[in-house]
């Protein structure tokens, strides 16, 4: 087994590993690594996945600047903004988006932090997230895993939670997983974060330290590593310039 | 057919203070700059203002314009928080709005139906609904299942800056996105559309499809030629985002001493002298 994978590269395969039963869905991505991820999960596991050009346009394949030798992607579609509420509403999405804050039922906030009559930092505002929330599978990507991001309880509920979910009775939510630079969470039976995995070389106990809410750390599974295909594809066709290294450094 | 060509301060001393007011474009894409700035110029104030945000909240947030803010974000795009929003926001000087991204398309397309409200999924167990407490829900009469009841977002006027226009406000985008100018304009009571260029009816088709023609004259009160009319926002394919004025702008919000510099510089002239102090920015940009 190559061992030679970053960080940034074992999160890059992990967000692609998100989509392995996606079927023919759009893939909306926030960050570098879940678009890489995406692009990844494009070229290897999830081949019928939707791609975008994070503006207007669907694309047949992804960009890829390192590999002249292979077909540039194209555009297969056209979906403005506009089209993109069409589109969750039939559910045909899933999103991998941010998180300032989130909690252990997975209610996460990008809106604000403090109240919201008089924040004391404001945010991006909600955005999308109560609607891909309630209309398709939404997971999280987490650069910087601390307790600031995993707290007890969120400042304001953008993405809706499994507890809230429940309660409001969302019968297309789905939160998927919470990809971090530390580890892969999943949700358990009761809608709880729960550890899936520990990526090589990180201490268990950094991941309980970072974590604002209490972590099982017992018999948690190391996260794959890319294999080699997936190496070469993110650093030579996908990612040459080491983007990346913007979001995990080596 | 009546010309509906005025100028663009003419356009603006139609306005009202107190209006409700939406503003077309999305961030920091194809936004009516010019007529935000033109309204700078008057006395407006006390305004509720409906938009996908972007620096035409910022700059009318920090005017003191604004009394309510209904939107679902404000964003510079490639600079993701628009300082002048997020101090007025911090300093609790706005009413606000805020919604999911989908609910505030569904309150706009709500008020072009001319219906009360429209259910939408969006929103349900977030707090975006303890946030606005006047939201209902609606039981469907099928299923019984609930959905959020989006009020309609009625506004007063719409702005919108389009890449081309007829002189009667047949409105066309050539850009990639239309973003939500037509249902803003069936949303309003009337709609005051700025444009790259007026161009004859005959000439409408010339450089796009006809699924380019964005809306149609029945929505326009007034047409507005106003050339560079978007920027420092994107108006592709005429012109892209002046990035480097953008980070002068953000730069500037930060620093009350520099934004002072800033409105003396860029605001407190007319839209031509604007474009004549941006000419002369990046002519010292070069020279830097």
């Amino acid at each position: 087994m190559t061992t030679d994978a970053t960080i940034a590269e074992i999160c890059i395969a992990a967000c692609a590993d998100t989509y392995r039963e996606s079927g023919e869905i759009l893939a909306h991505a926030v960050g570098i690594i879940p678009t890489l991820g995406a692009r990844l999960a494009k070229l290897t596991t999830a081949p019928d996945i939707v791609l975008t050009d994070g503006e207007a346009f669907l694309l047949s394949g992804p960009p890829t600047p390192g590999a002249p030798e292979t077909e540039d992607s194209v555009v297969e579609g056209w979906a403005p903004f506009r089209r993109i509420f069409d589109i969750l509403a039939t559910g045909r999405r899933q999103s991998m988006m941010g998180a300032s804050q989130i909690d252990r039922h997975g209610n996460q906030n990008i809106s604000l932090i403090g109240d919201w009559d008089r924040p004391t930092r404001q945010l991006i505002g909600v955005r999308g997230a109560p609607g891909n929330t309630a209309n398709h599978r939404v997971d999280y990507w987490v650069s910087r895993h601390s307790p600031r991001v995993f707290v007890e309880r969120v400042d304001m509920v953008s993405g809706v939670g499994n507890d809230r979910a429940r309660e409001a009775g969302l019968k297309h939510h789905r939160l998927g997983v919470i990809v971090t630079n530390l580890a892969v969470f999943g949700f358990d039976a009761d809608g709880r974060a729960e550890l899936r995995s520990i990526h090589p070389g990180v201490d268990p106990q950094t991941v309980i330290d970072s974590t604002g809410f209490p972590v099982d750390v017992d018999g948690v599974p190391a996260t794959r590593v890319p294999d080699a295909e997936e190496l070469r594809l993110i650093r030579e066709a996908l990612d040459p310039r080491g983007n990346r290294t913007r979001e995990v450094a080596d | 057919m009546s010309d509906k060509r005025v100028s663009i301060d003419e356009a603006v001393a139609s306005l009202e203070s107190g209006m409700t007011i939406g503003i077309g474009g999305w961030g920091s894409r194809r936004k009516p700059m010019s007529l935000v700035r033109a309204i700078l110029r008057t006395d407006l104030t006390d305004l509720t203002v409906v938009t996908f945000g972007g620096p035409d909240v910022g700059l009318l947030a920090a005017a003191g314009r604004i009394r309510k803010l209904v939107y679902g974000f404000v964003s510079l795009d490639s600079i993701p928080l628009d300082p002048l929003f997020t101090q007025a926001r911090e300093r609790g000087e706005l009413e606000i709005e805020e919604y999911d991204e989908g609910m505030y398309v569904t309150g706009l397309r709500a008020a072009g139906a001319r219906l009360d409200f429209l259910p939408i999924r969006a929103g349900l167990g977030s707090d975006v609904v303890p946030a606005n407490p006047h939201l209902r829900t609606v039981a469907s009469p099928y299923s019984g299942e609930e959905y959020l009841a989006m009020p309609a977002l009625n506004l007063d006027v719409a702005l919108v800056h389009v890449n081309r226009a007829d002189a009667q406000g047949n409105a066309q985008y050539l850009g990639p996105d239309p973003y939500f100018d037509d249902l803003l304009a069936m949303a309003a009571q009337r709609t005051i559309v700025s444009a790259e260029k007026v161009v004859p009816t005959s000439s409408l088709l010339d450089e796009g499809s006809f699924h380019t023609l964005l809306f149609s004259r029945m929505y326009a009160s007034a047409v507005v030629e106003a050339p560079q009319g978007a920027h420092f926002t994107t108006c592709e394919p005429d012109y892209s985002r002046d990035e480097a004025f953008q980070r002068h702008y953000a730069t500037s919000a930060k620093d009350p001493e520099a934004w002072a510099e800033f409105e003396r510089t860029f605001l407190q002239t007319d839209e031509a002298g604007y474009h004549a102090a941006v000419a002369r920015f990046h002519a010292t940009q070069g020279a830097a």
